[in-house]
């Protein structure tokens, strides 16, 4: 097979038990032949074993004994399948209340998200919490699948019904590009082939629609930023005075002879080369991953990081953030936290919980401070030193961070710099 | 503007140098584990890369279970050899001499969970804190639940239902004394992505993926290479085929399939015409259906 060029799409499913999202992957899975014959086997006979008529689809992303056992999803899964178009990694996660975390978890590196609704119950609270999160954690596409159409005879009217409906509840929410399909995943009805039984519709299925969402705009090419990872130096002979700061480009372009500022101490310098081990190279941009040198031999480490002296993040010790409680339990006033922001590590204090916001009607709540597991809150945090910011909704990498539970290392929270 | 994006290999490629860089800067103590099958070695020359022009900064780890292939072993001792790393080797035969272990009885014994134990103590005894492993979580259905960065606690085990959240590129690699981590930069790669890569990059991979001759068996719908360890049973018989291996492992478990591609540019259009999965011609995934799930659980690769 030839190593094309093809852009790799990552996208995010959500949903319950019933509303078919199992069935729809298994469905891409199947209809793109991305299963092989052993796993089709093991499903045939454990569908048989169950008493399903045909092939369960669902049963190809079950994964962990629970799971099966109880017909539920617990953890984000990840599957992969290609078409000559592209390469697609799904994170599949449960759409039960108490695992938003999963959705959030899912929701962060996706390019697109798709969410379904079961044509016979309309819009209901999960798609609201979905669409929501989606929107929060700034998924540059939305697909909203209205699904099971076979049950509701096709029917367009009621499938006009539930897009105005989502459209109505949505616009609330700040959604870049949103797209609606209606489809029937146990049937293969605009999945992978054009519904023979909606000529009503006249959009693209599915997969021809993921395969051809423009994602390369995506990525902010404007503000050059450089988190330094760690420092290279060989100490051999032939490199003897190699300094290099290896990295991944979070955002924009570094060309060679840029000149730099290295936050936050603020000095500058010029980039003498930016290497590979494949080769030199003129220019980097995001997500490469290279090792940058410098004409000047400054202090720079891991948690500094490289951007343009003309272009600069915010550099804050106190600021706003959205966070998604993650922890069993529920955070602590005043407590201090680990926070973990690019290659960046401080300690962190909760200050003030602001509001909280009910992602089933997306009301803001002032009263009640305090954060339990899968609350989304508008908080302020301080830090012991400076970190280097951007806004969440201009750069999905600098203006993340996790906060992490010094006492178990746990991973209790995931916040989003507004 | 449309040219900044890259491709699916070299996003791939990119986000496993990240994951190498991150190992290497927040544990003390990592490890390659080597096992001589193309992963490990894609993850080597990923380390390679991560870290060049520096050396690859930390050791690789091999779990020996005495049932090698010998072209295995002396890929292995070329490849330590020019990347002037160290070679650090967990031997199951030890175990099993020390009383650390039994070996197994019965018409399918294997020596595969034995090397759990082997593995753990390889850990403990040099003080590792993190593993690298060439997992990928299209390879079996408990692996899709992984993490880049997945906890064990002080018993070495996963504990899959109460894992860290991932979310965007910020790993969490925080640990107390005795608990270590088991890191798999290739997690989003497929067996179609690794060969396309070993293709792109060249990588020198072990003569046994390639088709050969070699005395062989038919057992558990595939063919058994003939070793000093294998016992024939009854009704099987020896015959000489053209095969080749699609994983790397114990030699007593590991399944060849017939075929003629005798270069990687064969092998890609081979595994790109595949009906059956690669571990489908392991029996250690065959016997039953949460195998892989319950040896992950005990600390398994």
């Amino acid at each position: 097979m030839e190593i094309t060029n093809n852009q790799l799409l990552r996208f995010s499913t959500a949903g319950s038990v019933d509303d078919g999202k199992s069935t729809l992957i298994g469905r891409l899975l199947y209809d793109s032949k991305a299963i092989f014959e052993d796993q089709l086997e093991a499903v045939s006979s454990t569908s048989q074993k169950k008493g399903h008529e045909g092939i369960d689809l669902a049963l190809f992303t079950d994964g962990l004994r629970d799971e099966r056992e109880q017909g539920i999803t617990i953890d984000v899964a990840y599957r992969y399948f290609t078409t000559p178009k592209r390469k697609f990694i799904i994170a599949d996660s449960p759409g039960h209340i108490q695992y938003t975390r999963n959705m959030v978890t899912g929701a962060s590196t996706a390019n697109a998200a798709l969410i379904l609704i079961d044509a016979r119950h309309g819009v209901i609270e999960q798609t609201k919490r979905h669409s929501f999160i989606a929107s929060l954690l700034q998924i540059p596409h939305i697909i909203v699948c209205i699904n099971k159409m076979d049950l509701v005879d096709f029917s367009e009217e009621v499938y006009d019904k539930i897009v105005a409906d989502f459209e109505e509840f949505s616009s609330k929410l700040y959604v870049k590009d949103i797209r609606f399909l209606p489809i029937s995943a146990l049937k293969g009805d605009n999945v992978v082939n054009r519904s023979e039984n909606m000529d009503w519709y006249q959009g693209a299925p599915l997969l021809h629609t993921l395969e051809n969402l423009h994602i390369s705009s995506d990525i902010n090419k404007i503000d050059a930023r450089f988190p330094v990872q760690t420092v290279i130096r060989p100490q051999s002979e032939e490199h003897r005075d190699y300094r290099g700061y290896a990295g991944r480009v979070a955002s924009g372009i570094f060309r060679k002879n840029d000149e730099i500022a290295v936050m936050p101490s603020g000095f500058t310098s010029t980039i003498e080369s930016i290497d590979t081990a494949s080769g030199e190279l003129e220019e980097a941009y995001a997500p490469m991953s290279v090792t940058i040198t410098l004409k000047d031999d400054l202090d720079v480490s891991r948690g500094d990081m490289l951007v343009k002296v003309n272009n600069r993040p915010k550099a804050e010790q106190e600021f706003s953030a959205m966070v998604c409680w993650l922890g069993n339990t529920a955070a602590k006033p005043r407590a201090k936290y680990t926070i973990l922001h690019t290659s960046n590590e401080q300690q962190a204090m909760i200050k003030d919980v602001l509001y909280k916001i009910d992602i089933n009607t997306y009301n803001r709540d002032e009263e009640d401070n305090s954060l339990n597991m899968n609350d989304i809150a508008r908080i302020t945090i301080r830090t012991t030193r400076r970190l280097m910011l951007d806004e969440y909704r201009d750069n999905r990498i600098t203006g993340s961070f996790i906060l992490i539970d010094p006492a178990t290392h746990d991973t209790v929270a995931a916040g989003m710099v507004v | 503007m449309s040219k900044y994006y890259l491709n699916y290999l070299d996003e791939l490629e990119s986000e496993a140098i990240y994951i190498l860089r991150e190992v290497w800067s927040q544990f003390e103590n990592p490890v390659i584990l080597f096992s001589g099958g193309k992963d490990s070695i894609i993850v080597t020359h990923l380390a390679k890369k991560a870290f060049y022009p520096a050396k690859i900064p930390f050791p690789l780890m091999h779990v020996d279970t005495g049932h090698n292939f010998p072209e295995t072993i002396a890929f292995r001792d070329d490849l330590v050899d020019k990347l002037g790393v160290q070679l650090i080797v967990g031997s199951v035969q030890k175990s099993i001499d020390q009383g650390r272990v039994a070996e197994e009885k019965g018409k399918n014994a294997t020596r595969n969970a034995l090397q759990i134990t082997t593995l753990l103590d390889a850990i403990a005894d040099n003080n590792v804190d993190c593993a690298i492993g060439g997992g990928r979580r299209d390879e079996e259905k408990s692996r899709a639940k992984e993490r880049f960065f997945s906890h064990r606690d002080d018993f070495g085990q996963w504990d899959p239902k109460n894992q860290r959240p991932e979310l965007w590129n910020i790993l969490n690699g925080k640990h107390f004394e005795g608990e270590h981590f088991r890191a798999f930069p290739i997690s989003n790669w497929t067996e179609m992505d690794v060969w396309n890569y070993i293709q792109r990059e060249q990588i020198e991979i072990p003569s046994l993926y390639f088709a050969h001759e070699r005395e062989v068996v038919w057992r558990n719908n595939s063919w058994i290479p003939v070793s000093e360890f294998l016992k024939l049973e009854e009704g099987e018989e020896i015959v000489k085929k053209k095969i080749r291996f699609r994983t790397l492992g114990d030699i007593t478990i590991t399944g060849g399939i017939e075929s003629e591609a005798d270069n990687v540019a064969k092998i890609a259009l081979e595994v790109s015409a595949m009906k059956q999965t690669e571990r489908g011609n392991r029996t250690d995934d065959k016997r039953s259906e949460t195998a892989m799930e319950d040896r992950k659980r005990q600390g398994y690769f």
